[in-house]
């Protein structure tokens, strides 16, 4: 029936059909390997449930193994150091609040302090604002890390921690709302101290907290720590270490988690952290499961540092004296929702010009800032914020650049990915926590 | 009269404690002052910002002793840079930081000293970003670049002023992390970083015309493409009266 060399034929309705065989075809066919030969190029994101946001990574594979990374990102560029220009001093912090929009009051916190800076007014800021300030950022801390710890249990197959985590980042929108009025965006820290004091309630719901989380967070560590599946798929994942970090700038938990203690509240202190108990903890590992360990160690650390802050917590002034910085208005819950307080629209209008004409002056144009240029690095969640603010001495902001810890992290995901397995860039991606609201900006 | 009657009065003129007057900014000394914000010309401006008078003082070197860790910083760059005298223009102490303003063309050179003596050990380059100090031809756009070492604990900026469309070598063979930042800095800025590897636009769209950051770049007045279809900007746009 075969002849070699010559293609066999067969009658049939459709016509005739030739059928392609002998040694010369096997030989071509066999020497084509479908896995090792076959190049693949996928486009993960923009959207995508597991790259945190708008990221998009163009993903070069062979087989399952990841030959080349390369991050797009912009996607949610929406020009906020820009927009910044426009606005008074004041204002910008609304703006910059929505950059990283899971750690707001980081994003506030470096502002305010550059604006401070430039100013001179460092020093002059109150004790209780202080405190308050390093209150919130690292209760926030603790909602991001929750956030992270959240999104990578549900990328990594466990997403019951997906739930668990948004339920206690909740319960400290709760401590927020009731403080700012608002769960995000807060705007709270404002250059020369504070929006409005923090109440007795959120107070109280603080203390409630440092009872309730640290149960929760064994309860985590029982689910997560000791679990095969989490083991495997973060333990030895994305190694990056101490000299891959500080060539690709990469600081915060990643950093630390290759071994390296550099936390900027222990290193630079700011805002009085030097005068708080707490340890940097740190990993070996260099991979995922180390980024998780120093996570969780980190929620442990910022709770004994609210702990101090309640401690420290004296009645006093939340604004600068300086009458020519501090928001006159004093904020108040009235009928109609939160607005100035009563009692300051009686005195502006009715008793004293003075005051009218000052709270119309700062509000409408906003106050001066001498000259010059600061740059302010403070521990942000994910790593080192960098804010540099140039004054021109005018009203608005010359410029502020925001180096945002997420823009500059992303750029490991290549070092960190290639030569792995696709399912390891999204632990890898993940380890980083990028928030692209603050890479972006 | 309430007690916040007198206090404005008696703080209007007084400069903040702590802050000293010494810009950043430069500015040719034919060009005193700027009119105006933005660029922006008419209607386009909508801001309110038009009428705006801006003056800025020059930045004037700082007498040594610079205080702090700066003596050291400056003694061990002088000693380990042999074109030190050539390479950096200016130092400017101003807020406790200290500021070196280097050539363009030597900004690598610069860096990579910085980086490997080991009296100075700048490990980690946290920031670089642009700033435009429009009124001033050949020095208008800065590049800024904020070094930590991580050994000595200290921060120190370096700052490079080159004319629109300027050139300067890019410092990533040095700091890897530089890569993205000198991207949005080119994209934003529209400075042009030579032997970077890939200097493309990285927040923009890559088809994008013009870089946002400049200050004649106007905030608004900028026709938008939506779906195949142009839209004017608002000053354009038909009026209903």
């Amino acid at each position: 029936m075969t002849t070699s060399g010559y293609a066999t034929e067969r009658d049939t309705t459709e016509g005739k059909v030739f059928t392609v065989t002998g040694g010369d075809w096997d030989t071509v066919t066999g020497g084509i390997d479908p896995l090792s030969n076959e190049k693949i190029v996928v486009n993960m994101g923009p959207q995508h449930p597991s790259t945190h946001g708008v990221l998009r990574l163009v993903l070069e594979l062979e087989g399952e193994t990841v030959t080349e990374v390369r991050p797009v990102i912009g996607y949610l560029h929406t020009g906020i150091e820009k927009n910044l220009e426009y606005r008074n001093w004041v204002q910008g912090t609304t703006f910059v609040t929505r950059m990283d929009y899971l750690a707001p009051l980081f994003n506030e916190a470096g502002y305010c302090f550059a604006v401070e800076k430039l100013l001179g007014i460092t020093d002059d800021i109150p004790e209780r604002a202080q405190t308050i300030r390093v209150m919130f950022m690292e209760l926030n801390r603790i909602s991001s890390h929750l956030v992270w710890l959240a999104t990578t249990g549900m990328e990594l197959g466990a997403i019951s921690m997906m739930l668990y985590g948004f339920r206690e980042r909740e319960y400290i929108l709760d401590i927020f709302e009731e403080t700012s009025g608002l769960r995000m965006n807060h705007a709270y820290f404002r250059p020369g101290g504070l929006a409005q004091d923090v109440p007795d309630t959120a107070l109280a719901k603080i203390r409630d907290f440092l009872v309730y989380l640290p149960k929760k967070l064994k309860e985590y560590e029982a689910m997560l720590s000791g679990q095969v599946i989490w083991q495997e798929r973060t333990q030895g994942v994305a190694v990056l270490d101490v000299t891959g970090c500080l060539s690709l700038g990469i600081t915060g938990p990643v950093l630390r988690a290759a071994g390296l203690p550099w936390d900027l509240r222990k290193t630079m202190p700011y805002a009085g952290y030097e005068k708080y108990e707490f340890d940097v903890p740190t990993a070996q590992t260099a991979d995922v499961w180390g980024r998780y360990l120093v996570r969780l160690a980190e929620i442990r650390e910022s709770l004994k540092i609210v702990e101090q802050c309640l401690d420290r917590l004296r009645p006093g002034a939340v604004m600068v004296k300086d009458k020519k910085i501090a928001w006159p208005a004093q904020l108040a819950i009235g009928v109609d929702g939160m607005g100035n307080s009563l009692e300051h629209v009686a005195k502006i209008m009715g008793q004293s010009m003075e005051s009218l004409i000052h709270h119309f002056k700062l509000v409408t144009e906003g106050f001066r800032v001498p000259p010059g240029q600061v740059y302010v690095g403070i521990e942000h969640p994910r790593g080192e914020l960098g804010v540099h603010a140039v004054s021109d001495g005018g009203t608005h902001p010359y410029r502020v650049h925001y180096r945002d810890p997420s823009f500059v992290n992303l750029q490991a995901i290549p070092a960190m990915a290639e030569g792995a397995l696709l399912a390891d860039v999204i632990a890898g991606g993940a380890s980083l926590d990028p928030v692209m609201g603050g890479c972006d900006r | 009269m309430s007690d916040a009657t007198n206090e404005p009065g008696s703080e209007l003129n007084a400069v903040p404690t702590g802050a000293n007057i010494g810009s950043p900014a430069e500015v040719s000394p034919t060009i005193h002052a700027e009119h105006g914000m933005f660029g922006v010309q008419g209607t386009g401006d909508v801001s309110g910002f038009g009428g705006l008078v801006r003056r800025r003082p020059s930045t004037q070197d700082t007498p040594r002793p610079f205080g702090g860790y700066f003596d050291e910083v400056h003694d061990a760059l002088e000693e380990a840079y042999p074109g030190f005298a050539d390479a950096i223009e200016k130092v400017v102490v101003d807020r406790g930081e200290l500021t070196l303003h280097v050539k363009p063309e030597k900004i690598r050179e610069v860096c990579q000293v910085m980086r490997d003596d080991e009296a100075l050990r700048f490990e980690l380059c946290s920031s670089v970003s642009g700033v435009d100090y429009l009124g001033s031809d050949t020095r208008r756009l800065h590049v800024v670049y904020h070094l930590t070492s991580m050994t000595y604990r200290r921060v120190v900026r370096l700052e490079a002023a080159v004319p629109v469309d300027g050139r300067l070598p890019s410092v990533t063979s040095v700091y890897p992390t530089a890569d993205w930042q000198e991207r949005e800095a080119y994209d934003m800025f529209g400075v042009v970083f030579e032997g970077h590897p890939n200097l493309t636009r990285i927040l923009m769209p890559d088809d994008w015309e013009g870089h946002p950051q400049r200050k004649d770049y106007p905030l608004g007045g900028v026709a938008v493409e939506y779906k195949g279809a142009e839209i004017p900007p608002p000053d354009k746009r038909r009026v209903y009266q």
